[in-house]
């Protein structure tokens, strides 16, 4: 990279004061982004810290007045009220779930909604003709009549590119863009950026994976909190490095947020044993690979991994294998081997899992919290074969008051309670099971700061109580505040182990981003 | 104000799960009773005509107590009319031919569409076949096998078995001049409801829940008691040796056997769990395979049944019959406020919807409607229903029925925050790519 000028080119996009808000959330709050024409620009942040949030005002996913602000592209405001929109004014966006057809030719996705042809249909000729430009463009030697479930992600990628170069892009954004994909195809898709760049394309990328914001970006903004936190620019003064960003992305007081709390740990009561799942569509492609995990009675352990590095997948594989194709593992409670097959053998064997989308796996949102809070563990009020109204109701009623959900009465149906009360509904289903491993996917995401607290001290005691305790969480301040011990995980193994008191953010964050070899050799 | 609440509680606008949908219909039932009471001079309302509406939809409504759990469940069963249609001829066969007294022609009946429900039941469930191709199919696919074994012609069957269609209660007692055993079956339901309500009342106040004031509960029961008593009375003064039919009294007996199945067994609980959501319900330990096997199968065997009273009824087994039942019996279930998304729905619900289809229609016919009109207007008529629905949930206002059919509403319920977008559940990455 060459060095950067005191003046640098002009800026092509500058967003001022963003603020975007949720009901009872501020996901944005005053951000600012500077982007310059031809430059590549990550963005960084923690899982929630806004960066998607922020491409979505961008692009229009959340049109002109639905937020605070100010978007200059291009020198003129831009009120962008849809994607249509904004692709017209040339800015592209690329998911990371990528949006192609799988059933169509990559000629038919490269043109899709952008058809080339007169009035009486397709010109399929012109078409093709064209798909060869664009593919070879972007360096991909397919024949473009293949269907695209038949070529990789990293190829499916590069045909989202030259989707996006087919527009004629001018600011292309890319979220997550090497998440899925492995060394060879990252490599050639960050040489493919760089390409780009030098035909003028101004990028911007949003990237886990810092060595790759290191070796590609010319300035980074870093996200926290829904808050800018700073932009640096590489090849300035101050050597940005991986160290230099991660202190950036983590570096905030961890008050006293948390609950204090006295561990009690006793003897091991739950393990993973060379736990290896396969993805259930994707053969070969695993998301477990050999992990080994202990929790102790009364213990607190924390998994720490960033998106795609398998947390849920492990968390569910090892529940009843809700999730993937088993290949090999075993689960100890005690020290004695377990089957735990189907969710209903998991539950009976004591284990409960609080799944991270409240939503969509942990609530029927239809039924009401009495009817919500027995779900698990409706065996335990059936009397003869006939559901014991009386004790539902009882039930229902006890933990309404034990963990204040905050509810008109337990007849209230659960869609018309705040996340936190919904969360707190989750809790109180299986802790009606009365089990003895917990397993906490995301427990406090999308909940308020008050009621996160109450969610903690519901973890303690159930600790305190004598069950082993697992929290997987994207925050790593929570894991911080809140386990007794932390396994870092990537790319679906473990790589490292910390006890709470030698765990730190930035070492944390040097072990959820890189594989364990690359850890010994440093 | 609170007197209007307390007023919309008589019909149990209280209750959870659907009551507040139901007391809507009944109320348009009623009135559509009273309409046709008005309109046909008295003869709605007559014995004679509520016998023969019984008999003649009796077995709709058994399709439509299968139908809701099926529904609610979020399937659907276009195959119900060629089931009953295939049980038909061969239970009408199997008397003919084998000489099967009618008691083991009903047991071999209800093994046909225990059969027939686990075929489809096995696709459905453990194949993961949308429940709309694999009923799709059978109804063909029965259809075609109930014309083939019987050679398109239709086969009689024996006076004996004609009873669970048109079978009346013997007439024991003192001559009233009314059925006594109907009169008795009359009180004693009105006798089960009024202590019901006392002891959940005592039940719900010792346990500090909500109670209705007390005279709601008087009107409640005076209303309940007065429409059971009077239609028992109705169908006990009939023609001398007529009485409420066998048919209706097989209804009344599923109808509380399947209420109760889907509002105090596990089972039950199930069904509403996988149709409101599968995924969560199995992470909850529900078997969801087993579940829809057993709803599918489970409809199968009561279009088997409602086959076999079809056939009683009309002393024969044609290759016509059933056609079209399963329109009505859906239309029934969604007039009964079920969603087409699952997991909304009651048994009573079901009912109430396929009455006020049967007394429309019976109305219609003795009006001298033709059977054309009469299907253009209880086409509108479904529309109506539900497309009220769907207007007072959009507005927003209060409605009885959009209270308690409401879906959870996803429209402009956005992500809280970034968070929930970046980092998402295990998605299959080949869902896109």
């Amino acid at each position: 990279m060459e060095a950067s000028t005191t003046s640098p080119r002009p800026v092509i996009l500058d967003m001022q004061d963003i603020t975007k808000r949720f009901p009872g959330v501020v996901a944005l709050d005053s951000v600012n982004l500077q982007v310059h024409a031809g430059e590549v620009h990550a963005i960084c942040g923690e899982n929630g810290a806004g960066k998607s949030t922020l491409m979505k005002v961008l692009s229009g996913v959340y049109p002109a007045g639905s937020y605070e602000g100010q978007i200059i592209f291009n020198g003129e405001v831009a009120n962008f009220r849809d994607i249509k929109h904004s692709e017209a004014a040339g800015i592209v966006i690329i998911h990371q779930e990528l949006a192609l057809i799988p059933e169509l030719s990559i000629t038919e996705n490269l043109f899709l909604g952008n058809e080339i042809g007169g009035k009486f249909g397709i010109d399929w000729k012109k078409a093709r003709q064209e798909a060869v430009e664009l593919l070879a463009r972007v360096g991909l030697d397919e024949d473009p009549d293949t269907q695209i479930k038949n070529i990789g992600v990293g190829k499916q990628q590069l045909v989202e590119i030259a989707k996006a170069l087919h527009k004629s892009v001018r600011l292309l954004i890319l979220d997550e863009p090497t998440a899925s994909l492995n060394e060879a195809d990252s490599a050639h898709l960050l040489d493919l950026i760089r390409g780009l760049k030098g035909r003028g394309v101004t990028s911007i990328i949003i990237s886990h994976k810092l060595n790759e914001v290191e070796q590609i970006a010319d300035s980074i903004t870093i996200l926290r909190d829904g808050r800018t936190v700073e932009t640096m620019r590489v090849g300035g003064e101050e050597t940005i490095d991986e160290e230099r960003i991660i202190r950036g992305m983590v570096g905030r007081s961890l008050k006293s947020r948390f609950p204090d709390r006295t561990p009690n740990i006793g003897d091991p009561l739950f393990e993973i044993r060379d736990w290896t799942v396969e993805h259930p569509q994707i053969a070969g492609r695993l998301v477990s690979k050999g992990v080994n995990l202990t929790v102790r009675r009364g213990e607190i352990v924390g998994i720490a991994g960033l998106m795609g590095a398998g947390r849920t997948e492990l968390a569910m594989s090892v529940f009843g294998r809700s999730y993937g194709n088993f290949i090999s593992g075993q689960l100890y409670k005690h020290g004695e081997p377990i089957e735990a097959k189907t969710v209903q053998q998991a539950i009976d064997h004591g284990l409960a899992y609080v799944s991270e989308d409240r939503k969509s796996l942990g609530l029927n949102l239809l039924d009401t919290v009495r009817r919500s809070t027995v779900a698990a563990g409706l065996k335990r009020i059936v009397r003869r074969g006939t559901i014991d109204h009386r004790e539902e109701f009882n039930v229902a009623e006890r933990y309404r008051k034990a963990l204040r959900i905050k509810t008109p009465s337990v007849e209230a149906g659960v869609d018309t309670l705040s996340g936190g009360n919904q969360q707190k509904v989750v809790l109180a289903k299986w802790m009606f099971t009365e089990p003895d491993v917990l397993i906490l996917d995301e427990p406090t995401r999308g909940i308020d700061v008050g009621a996160k607290f109450e969610i903690y001290n519901i973890i303690n005691e159930m600790a305190a109580a004598g069950r082993a305790v697992i929290v997987i969480s994207s925050e790593l301040p929570e894991l911080l505040g809140i386990s007794d011990r932390i396994y870092t995980l990537f790319e679906g193994a473990i790589t490292n182990e910390f006890s709470a008191a030698e765990a730190d953010p930035e070492s944390l964050m040097r072990s959820m981003t890189s594989q364990r070899k690359e850890l010994y050799a440093s | 104000m609170s007197f209007l609440k307390d007023a919309k509680k008589i019909l149990g606008g209280s209750s959870s799960g659907g009551g507040g949908r139901q007391a809507g219909m009944l109320i348009a039932l009623v009135a559509i009773v009273i309409l046709f009471q008005i309109l046909t001079s008295g003869t709605t309302l007559s014995p004679e005509n509520l016998i023969n509406l019984t008999s003649r939809y009796s077995y709709i409504l058994i399709l439509a107590i299968g139908m809701v759990m099926v529904i609610i469940a979020g399937h659907i069963d276009l195959s119900v009319g060629s089931v009953a249609a295939l049980t038909g001829i061969v239970v009408a066969l199997s008397m003919r031919d084998w000489n099967f007294p009618w008691w083991a022609a009903i047991l071999l009946g209800l093994v046909v569409g225990a059969i027939i429900g686990a075929w489809q039941g096995f696709w459905v469930a453990y194949v993961g076949i949308p429940a709309f191709i694999v009923t799709l199919a059978g109804m063909m696919l029965f259809r075609g096998m109930n014309q083939w074994i019987g050679r398109s012609t239709a086969v009689t069957v024996p006076e004996d078995y004609q009873w669970i269609s048109d079978g009346y209660l013997p007439e024991v007692g003192p001559n009233t001049g009314y059925n006594n055993l109907t009169l008795l079956i009359g009180l004693v339901i009105t006798l089960i409801v009024v202590i019901r309500e006392v002891m959940n009342r005592r039940t719900n106040v010792k346990l500090g829940a909500e109670v209705a004031p007390i005279w709601v509960v008087v009107v409640r029961l005076a209303l309940f008691g007065v429409v059971i008593m009077g239609a028992a009375m109705l169908f006990a003064s009939g023609r001398v040796g007529t009485s409420i039919p066998a048919s209706g009294l097989i209804l009344g007996v599923l109808a509380v056997l399947y209420t109760f199945i889907t509002k105090n067994t596990p089972f039950g609980r199930h069904v509403y769990a996988v149709g409101g959501n599968s995924r969560a319900a199995s992470l909850s330990g529900v078997n969801i395979k087993r579940v829809n096997f057993f709803v599918m199968m489970n409809m199968s065997i009561l279009a088997a049944l409602a086959g076999m009273i079809f056939v009683a009824r009309s002393n024969a087994s044609g290759p016509q019959d059933g056609l079209n039942w399963e329109l009505d019996a859906i239309a029934s279930v969604f007039i009964g406020g079920a969603a087409v998304s699952g997991g909304i729905g009651t048994v009573a619900g079901a009912l109430i919807g396929g009455l006020v289809m049967a007394v429309l229609s019976n109305g219609l016919v003795l009006l001298g409607v033709g059977s054309d009109q009469v299907q253009v207007i209880k086409g509108l008529v479904l529309l109506a229903a539900v497309a009220f629905d769907v207007y007072n949930k959009n507005r927003g206002r209060f409605s009885l029925i959009g209270l308690l059919t409401k879906k959870p509403a996803n429209t402009g319920d956005d992500q809280p925050t970034g968070a929930s977008t970046e980092a998402q559940k295990p998605q299959p990455a080949g869902n896109a790519g």
